[in-house]
């Protein structure tokens, strides 16, 4: 009998087909694989428990009436706080932002609704995405699932750690810096960040209108694919959605064929400042392509050592300019200052934002400020927006010479909690890698590499291909799947450790300061 | 490279309506100064003659087609309002009494 919680989204979905099993049974066996593992690891802000299986019974009816599903339809799905959801709360990890129910869904939720996806609940994340660790998280840090002590990545930790604790077989991400790669590559499962415009952004609590791309998360390439391909299109509510089709990504991924394809391997991203167990199994997984019929370019990017300065410019600037929207007036949380009769709203406004946003945004926002103020635009965001063109100029001469490019996906592999809390600059080097490909626009993948030696914790093999071609991603991504499960004998979360052996037997020493209650 | 002093936060704080404490300050100051050396470095590129970037993809002027579609309810778009009165949002005092 299949364990339902840990089967993938393209075998329950064959499952469900065959009559094997309902979309009510795979949906009620990830709740209480919730109820077990969650308080431990806290990947969600909330759980919809009535919801889900509403919908999984609306799916099981429709099914058992002959009706033609959606291929995904029934299977549950695990959604990021970042996106609005009618009738859900949308907290985005802020306290700004605490018990707000937004009164429409976001584009990809609104497909998530109709293929038929039963919505498991609200995943927790870095507050407003901004971090590489969840732990700035207005509601407490989410925990890897190799090891709860570490991070799960950020900001979408919540995600990547529903997956690898097996509470949800799909979630969906949003990339601003690499917040789907880098959690991927930190929790043993795979994630990918689409072409700019390739996701509708219509519904999305905006970081960086210029940078941030919805994409989906899930434990296997064709897993990932699938979702890809149901999340993606063109929207007419989203004015920088690409009008175009979207690219044979499942197709791709079915065929994990890359035969004569060329894999440059960008020199600025591999060697130095990179964990030797990571850049060993980076190393192995260049092999394996050579090895299925690729071959191997190598290829330079001077650009890319001024990328972290210039996306820590844009996105604050940009950010500075989003966050204006929460003013204490419409929606959200309202303060008034102490000691002030009859308080201005101004003076509302400034109290709210001061008790509502937490350190890492306030640090942003005040950064983005500065960097677009009189005097200082041109030698601060308008420098930004020169080296983010030499970038994107670099990406365009190495796709002259291969047809994608790769790198480990984040320099380490999960850190401790509160190893690099006090220490901006230290959590911003962990999108190193990540980072170049959202200055341009370009799609990028990760996928799991392997175990490091010197510490036995996933490390992730990152992907990237020119804009529109996300299909590469999958080919190159499926076919180095193929092969390393092969050589490890099934995926590499079979050698997760058992959350229900270590998990502790009463609630955590740190109670969650949940968003909303949890379960129905 | 200019330095950015307590009072400089202090007036960007404000320019971004946000009502730092004192302690806030002091330590944002230490950390903001740390992080704009670093952002800095941007200014040592070979950017003559470079065209700034703004945007990923090239589009320009995207509209959609001008239709009536469905929109919120007043009950829907006040839900989440902190106060609202006779089917708009109530705010505080936006000028002063005097």
């Amino acid at each position: 009998m299949t364990d339902l919680t840990r089967a993938s989204a393209a075998e329950l979905a064959d499952l469900m087909a065959r009559g094997e099993t309902t979309s009510r049974e795979i949906t009620t066996a990830l709740l209480e694989r919730t109820e077990a593992v969650d308080g431990a690891v806290h990947s969600y802000l909330h759980v919809d428990r009535d919801g889900a299986l509403a919908t999984a019974d609306a799916v099981d009816r429709r099914r058992a009436a002959g009706e033609t599903l959606h291929a995904l339809a029934g299977v549950p799905i695990a959604v990021k706080d970042v996106m609005t959801t009618t009738g859900l709360p949308t907290t985005c990890g802020s306290r700004i932002l605490q018990g707000w129910v937004p009164p429409y869904d976001a584009t990809v939720v609104a497909r998530i609704k109709a293929a038929g996806l039963p919505i498991l609940g609200k995943t927790n994340m870095d507050e407003f995405a901004m971090g590489s660790s969840t732990e700035h998280s207005a509601y407490g840090p989410s925990h890897n699932p190799w090891d709860l002590d570490r991070i799960p990545g950020g900001s979408g930790g919540g995600s990547s750690s529903v997956l690898a604790s097996f509470q949800a077989p799909l979630a969906t991400g949003t990339d601003t810096g690499g917040s789907i790669r880098q959690p991927a590559a930190v929790t043993g499962t795979v994630g990918t960040k689409p072409t700019y415009g390739g996701v509708s952004r219509y519904g999305l609590i905006a970081l960086a209108s210029s940078l941030d791309q919805a994409g989906p998360c899930a434990r296997t390439v064709l897993d990932t694919a699938m979702l890809h391909e149901l999340m993606a299109g063109h929207d007419p509510l989203d004015s920088t959605s690409i009008d175009a089709p979207v690219p044979p990504i499942v197709e791709a991924a079915r065929r994990a064929d890359v035969r004569g394809m060329r894999i440059g391997i960008v020199r600025e991203l591999t060697g130095e400042g990179f964990q030797a167990g990571v850049q060993q199994r980076f190393d192995e997984a260049v092999q394996h392509l050579v090895d299925a019929g690729a071959e191997v370019v190598e290829v330079s990017c001077p650009s890319f050592t001024y990328a972290l300065a210039t996306y820590y410019l844009i996105l604050p600037s940009e950010a500075s300019s989003n966050l204006a929207k929460f003013d204490a007036m419409r929606y959200g949380l309202r303060v008034a200052p102490r000691d002030v009769d009859d308080p201005s709203a101004e003076q509302v406004m400034a109290a709210t934002r001061d008790a509502g946003f937490g350190d890492e945004v306030k640090r942003r926002i005040i950064l983005g400020t500065y960097a677009l103020s009189s005097g200082y635009y041109d030698a601060y965001y308008g420098s930004a927006q020169k080296v983010r063109r030499l970038i994107a100029d670099d990406f365009a001469s190495a796709f002259e010479r291969a047809d994608v490019l790769v790198s480990p996906t984040a320099p380490t592999t999960a850190f401790r909690l509160g190893a690099k809390i006090d220490d901006p600059l230290a959590m911003y080097l962990n999108d190193i890698a990540t980072i170049p490909a959202n200055l341009a626009g370009i799609p990028g993948m990760s996928v799991p590499s392997g175990l490091a030696d010197e510490d036995g914790l996933p490390a992730g093999f990152q992907i990237l291909a020119p804009a529109m071609a996300d299909d590469r991603l999958y080919a190159v991504g499926a076919a180095l799947e193929q092969r390393l499960h092969a050589v490890w004998g099934g995926p590499l979360l079979d050698r997760i450790p058992d959350l229900l052996a270590s998990a502790p037997t009463t609630p955590m020493a740190t109670p969650h300061a949940d968003a909303t209650t949890k379960g129905a | 490279m200019a330095e950015l002093t307590r009072d400089a936060v202090e007036h960007l704080a404000r320019l971004a309506r946000i009502d730092l404490d004192e302690s806030e300050l002091n330590r944002m100051v230490g950390e903001l100064g740390v992080i704009l050396e670093s952002v800095a470095t941007v200014q040592q590129a070979p950017t003559e003659a470079v065209t700034p970037m703004s945007h990923p993809m090239p589009l320009v002027n995207v509209t959609r087609p001008d239709q009536i579609r469905p929109s919120l309810t007043p009950q829907e778009a006040l839900a989440g309002a902190p106060e609202s009165d006779a089917q708009r949002f109530s705010v505080p005092r936006i000028l002063d009494e005097d």
